[in-house]
């Protein structure tokens, strides 16, 4: 999928070349006013960026200097917005039907696994008025995926959601990610949500595309602190592999291993997680002698200087050459410590985020 | 209550109903236009479809009258097809009344219009319909409170017209004398009587209209 949108407003320019991946999600994300939905706009043909240009899959929608712009109701795409979009006069039934009769899906083929997928049978009589906002958005996200559309955009779909709606209407979203095969195209300013749930990431700031590549790869770049505002850290894929009779549950990935608390994963399962920089140290030697329990050995990468005052970030290489972890120490303790490139030490992990 | 006020009565309800109906039909595109556009003709079309709301009617009655006389260009115009002037029928009625009571029909559905927004048209475009499509299946529904009130205003102006009707209408009994006409008519020839009938009936009747629309407007308090 190839995007390149340029507009000028009187206070904002976006101006966006991406080139991004045609399956899973892609998460765009950035401050709010960086010209992240902007650039949704434009995909969905709501804004007309004068010299631009958007082809999916070898099909062309809008190729302005060959006078191209499909109209969006031309545009087999799904749009789901930040807040409730689905109509008050017709009901939940009646707000599936109306994309799915337009679509040429009358008969309403993948209708009842749609149905399903996101928990809404129960619901099809009802008025929308009388849903719950997060009842509300996985109708919305089932009415534009019954249209079959070929990339499904979402402009922060949980973002009028509280901490409690978020949580119910993730695990929907993860279930949407592993089946469907089309492309989402994902805005958020959620640093959580996006490590929890995209496969890509594009970050956004000021109308420019400043990073576009894969999740972790992006999410454990030197170069990216001031945009992650502080929230640096890296994420590792892991699997449950023994939940021990201590009360902690053992995590596996290439690079080794980790131990988090709590017992609410099925072994095999994946799980992300994230490890902010901030809650790395590094140490010279393995220690016996110490509280913190998952140390993971590691080379230095290289080293950067960041916003934090006094502070560096180290990126490190676990075992496997492969998987990547940051941590954020003293400038202090890196001369002390004498850490420099291709240096081995032992990262000590204070703490993990389970993502999911 | 004799059978000339029965008539005038009856005239009245044909006039402003068939008036109604021509506004919504006039008045939809007019407050479409004027709720989406951003032409800078904008501010000059909403202030001429206002100007009977500020205008005295006989102002308003006295150039009508004179654009359908037979100087006038509509007048010369009715000539030239062979049909009818204006001034003095029914027809002319209608036509004056549909100008005299557009801003009672364009303003509230302009206002409904502007309340939906933008956004129910963009979900409608990513659900594959095209605007033609968007405005008959969403625009129009969820405005009918919009609609409802400008029918009822509409309706109701143009039963309590009466300088306009004067002006162009003059007193024809079943052509043109319309129920304020007729009272008008009574209480010159002193006949309080029936003037009593026909006044309190309209009294009755504007109550009951507003009632009417205050309380469609409180249950039209839909959100999104």
């Amino acid at each position: 999928m190839i995007g390149r949108f340029r507009i000028h407003y009187p206070d904002f320019t976006l101006d966006v070349d991406l080139a991004l991946p045609e399956a899973g999600i892609t998460a765009l994300f950035g401050p709010s006013g960086s010209g992240k939905t902007t650039i949704l706009r434009c995909m969905a043909g709501l804004e007309r960026a004068a010299g631009g240009f958007l082809s999916i899959a070898d099909e062309v929608w809008q190729d302005e200097p060959r006078g191209i712009f499909l109209p969006t109701h031309k545009r087999p795409l799904g749009l789901v917005f930040q807040e409730t979009s689905l109509f008050p006069h017709l009901s939940v039934l009646g707000n599936l039907r109306y994309g799915m009769k337009r679509a040429g899906n009358a008969k309403g083929e993948g209708f009842d696994a749609m149905l399903d997928l996101l928990g809404i049978r129960a619901l099809l009589e009802r008025d929308p008025e009388s849903l719950s906002g997060g009842e509300r958005q996985r109708v919305s996200i089932a009415r534009a995926l019954l249209t079959r559309p070929r990339l499904l955009l979402m402009d922060e779909p949980l973002s009028a959601l509280d901490m409690k709606r978020k949580l119910e209407i993730l695990p929907y979203l993860e279930r949407l990610r592993d089946e469907l095969s089309i492309p989402v195209l994902y805005v958020s300013h959620s640093l959580d949500e996006v490590a929890r749930l995209a496969d890509h990431l594009v970050l956004i700031e000021n109308g420019k595309a400043i990073a576009n590549g894969a999740l972790m790869d992006v999410l454990s770049r030197l170069d990216l602190d001031a945009a992650f505002a502080g929230e640096t850290g890296a994420v590792l894929e892991t699997t449950v592999v023994a939940h021990e009779a201590d009360g902690l549950t053992r995590l596996e990935f290439p690079g080794g291993h980790i131990y988090v608390a709590g017992h609410a994963h099925k072994i095999g399962n994946r799980l992300r997680c994230r490890i902010h920089a901030r809650d790395v140290s590094l140490a010279l030697n393995a220690h016996t002698d110490t509280s913190i329990l998952n140390t993971l050995p590691a080379t230095v990468v290289a080293i950067a200087d960041t916003d934090t005052p006094g502070h560096v970030l180290v990126q490190l290489k676990l075992m496997d050459e492969k998987s990547l972890l940051l941590a954020r120490i003293t400038e202090r303790s890196r001369q002390a410590l004498g850490i420099k490139p291709g240096l081995a030490v032992i990262a000590q992990v204070k703490s993990v985020a389970m993502l999911r | 209550m004799d059978s000339s006020s029965l008539t005038a009565i009856w005239l009245t309800c044909k006039l402003a109903t068939l008036t109604t109906l021509l506004l919504l039909l006039v008045g939809t595109p007019i407050a479409w236009w004027l709720a989406n556009t951003r032409s800078r003709l904008k501010g000059p079309i909403g202030a001429l479809v206002a100007l009977p709301l500020v205008l005295p009617p006989t102002v308003l009655g006295f150039y009508l009258l004179i654009t359908f006389g037979p100087h006038g260009f509509i007048g010369k115009a009715m000539d030239a097809l062979n049909l009818q002037r204006l001034p003095f029928t029914f027809a002319g009625l209608v036509v004056a009344s549909v100008i005299y009571s557009l801003p009672f029909v364009v303003q509230p559905i302009q206002n409904a219009f502007e309340a939906i927004g933008k956004r129910p048209l963009e979900v409608a475009a990513s659900l594959r319909a095209s605007p033609f499509d968007a405005f008959f299946t969403v625009a129009l529904p969820l405005a009918r409170p919009g609609f409802a009130t400008a029918a009822i205003l509409g309706f109701a102006h143009t039963v309590g017209e009466f300088g306009v009707i004067l002006m162009i209408g003059g007193n024809i009994p079943g052509k043109t004398q319309v129920l304020s006409v007729k009272i008008y008519d009574y209480v010159e020839n002193t006949n309080y009587t029936q003037a009593h009938w026909l006044a309190g009936g309209m009294v009755f009747f504007s109550f009951f209209i507003l009632l009417l629309l205050y309380g469609s407007r409180k249950r039209a308090g839909w959100s999104r």
